[in-house]
């Protein structure tokens, strides 16, 4: 079948200087106990951290303890921005800057400008979700930290990760990584910056 | 290649895999997979029959739109024909992602990548032909509103103007939708790629980690698109079919235009995605994801908007009867026995003639049978539009101005060119981006710990 062989686990494990660590990462072979691992550092007081997965998983966020409904609201905002620019365009063309008589009827024929002040809605709030989403998430973003486990490649295939930020004020290398292996993972690893 | 069979031919996903599986099969036809020698045979027909389409449109650029065979009355032939069919077959793109998105259809999964690939290229080969009917394409952005020095402004109360709206909103929607939805998939492929590969679609991945975090902004803003694309694609052909319903000629003044317009682009699309889904299917052996469960359902949709559009076809001819109106009368006369007559009963054959043979399960589950009906289907929603674009106008009020058309070989260097052209884009995307969305198929995948339920 494939070509593809995935790297060897990592047998020894380096001495890392805490103050280069980015975090803990474990990995699970399946969504079930990353689900719980992640339940697990939520109500143990953990709260910078964040599970990798090669499939978006629903609850996974609750499991966190992080919601956020950014592009929800930068979408609406594109929505009023689109239709006041199509309708306002359309006026000013009608109104100011082309006045023209189209067989009598009134320059400000409105119902004639809902079709292109619909079309610019649409444009503007389809922008919003998409770049709202990437600039939310942070993306596009040549170099992450946890890029530096070299087993981190699964995650865009069968691998599910866990990884405890060093920035968590919880967060200390011995007692995170003792808290980590006991949610049986495949591996805990630290990553570095 | 040995065929495959098929265990469970009523599932969405033959459950023979894992996410690993998934990833090995659909990145591999990429990546390391022998690429089937009909791809080879396929795409280089394809690239010599795109060349019809500079020769065409460069003789036209220089020497003008009379080699066209357009002429007074007949001022909109194949130009406006082709670029309502292209139009239209994008639209089945668009309604397998956003539309069956909405209403959680899980066998949207496997083809909407693929659909949504033919939506951008038909529309790409659609825009073409507005453009060059300019007759000056390089001013074609004088179709814009912008502040310009000689302080003119297209006229908002045009259904025209509102079509440049709908289609520059329309192509953009579905690059960004296609887009987005490509970026999981993208990463996949740059962690599983080799050499140069590996930067092209990582830089094309943005960086994307596979974070539960941008899992859920990222499932927010597919929704949204979603939500925002279907009232988009209905708006798109029902603006199209204004062109011609918002004009007083009989055979266009009709107000069962825009949902008649809609559902033809539907049923016209899905025969293309059934015509190109079918031999990519068999040659990929990807009939574990592409199952007969997908082409019976598609056949279900292409069946039931094809009834709807043949609900038009008699509404128009109970129209002209109805109306009393001499003018819709004679339109009618001329489309059963006028000069034309051979498209309009062709018309009738290919578009409610040939699907009949949908109401049985053994038809729709036959990829013969559906590759043909598809293969009717698009000649005839082709010639729907002959028949109401020229064949309307061409014989208009009064006797002394009627005319004929006849299309003359730029016109089919053209279309046959623009075919060309979107068949090698497809054969393109095919080779070098994953066909079916890797990380939908994998949420089908059922995991031991639902099997246990």
């Amino acid at each position: 079948m494939s070509t593809y062989a995935p790297p060897q686990e990592q047998t020894a494990q380096a001495q890392h200087d805490p103050a280069d660590v980015y975090g803990l990462m474990a990995e699970f072979d399946n969504q079930e106990d990353l689900m719980k691992a992640c339940a697990n550092a939520r109500d143990a007081g953990y709260k910078t951290m964040d599970a990798y997965t090669p499939v978006p998983i629903h609850g996974l966020t609750d499991a966190l303890g992080w919601d956020d409904n950014s592009v929800q609201r930068i979408v609406f905002c594109c929505a009023l921005v689109g239709m006041s620019l199509g309708f306002g365009l359309m006026y000013m063309i009608t109104m100011v800057w082309y006045p023209m008589n189209v067989g009598g009827r009134p320059n400000f024929s409105w119902p004639a400008f809902v079709p292109p002040t619909f079309e610019t809605t649409i444009l503007l709030s389809a922008f919003g979700a998409v770049f709202g989403m990437l600039a939310m998430n942070g993306l596009p973003s040549p170099y992450h930290p946890v890029f530096n486990n070299p087993r981190f490649i699964m995650a865009s295939s069968d691998r599910f990760f866990l990884c405890i930020e060093a920035e968590d004020p919880k967060f200390d290398l011995a007692n995170t990584r003792k808290f980590l292996e006991a949610q049986h993972p495949a591996e805990v690893v630290a990553v570095e910056n | 290649m040995p065929p495959v069979k098929i265990e469970h031919a009523d599932v969405v996903l033959v459950q023979r895999h894992s996410n690993t599986t998934v990833t090995d099969k659909i990145a591999g036809v990429v990546l390391w997979s022998p690429t089937p020698k009909q791809w080879f045979v396929i795409i280089a027909i394809a690239f010599m029959v795109l060349q019809l389409l500079p020769f065409s449109l460069g003789n036209l650029v220089v020497q003008g739109i009379g080699l066209w065979g357009i002429n007074s009355p007949v001022g909109w032939g194949f130009d406006i024909i082709n670029f309502v069919w292209w139009i239209g077959i994008g639209h089945a793109g668009t309604l397998i992602s956003a539309v069956l998105l909405l209403f959680r259809q899980e066998w949207r999964m496997a083809i909407a990548r693929f659909a949504e690939a033919m939506t951008i290229f038909a529309v790409m080969c659609a825009g073409l032909y507005p453009v060059f009917h300019t007759g000056r394409p390089w001013l074609a952005y004088w179709l814009l509103p912008y502040p310009n020095t000689m302080a003119l402004w297209p006229q908002p109360r045009s259904p025209l103007v509102w079509d440049v709206f709908a289609v520059s909103t329309y192509a953009t929607v579905s690059i960004l939708f296609w887009y987005v939805g490509l970026i999981p998939d993208l990463a996949t492929m740059r962690d599983r790629a080799k050499g140069f590969g590996k930067y092209i679609y990582g830089f094309l991945a943005l960086g994307w980690r596979g974070s539960a975090k941008h899992w859920h902004r990222y499932e927010t803003a597919s929704l949204l698109l979603a939500g925002l694309s279907t009232p988009l694609v209905l708006s798109v052909h029902s603006i199209v079919s204004f062109d011609f319903a918002t004009g007083l000629i009989p055979g266009w003044h009709t107000t069962v235009f825009p949902p008649y317009f809609v559902a033809g682009a539907v049923f016209a699309g899905f025969a293309m995605v059934l015509t190109l889904a079918i031999p990519v299917r068999k040659w990929y052996g990807l009939e574990d994801f592409i199952t007969d469960r997908h082409l019976e359902n598609m056949a279900k949709v292409m069946f039931a908007t094809g009834m709807i559009v043949c609900y038009g076809y008699f509404l128009e001819v109970f129209m002209a009867w109805y109306s009393g109106n001499e003018y819709e009368w004679a339109m009618l006369m001329n489309r059963v026995k006028g000069p034309y007559a051979a498209m309009y009963w062709a018309l009738w054959i290919c578009n409610g003639l040939s699907i009949q043979i949908l109401w049985f399960k053994w038809a729709r589950r036959s990829t013969t049978v559906l590759f043909i009906v598809s293969q009717f289907v698009s000649v005839g929603m082709w010639l729907e539009r002959f028949v109401i674009i020229p064949m309307s106008i061409h014989r208009d009020f009064i006797p002394a101005s009627w005319g004929m058309y006849y299309p003359t070989v730029f016109d089919w260097g053209t279309f046959i060119g623009s075919m060309g052209f979107f068949t090698f884009l497809m054969f393109l995307f095919i080779r070098g981006l994953p066909m079916i969305s890797m990380f939908e198929i994998r949420t089908l995948v059922k995991r031991p710990a639902e099997a246990n339920h």
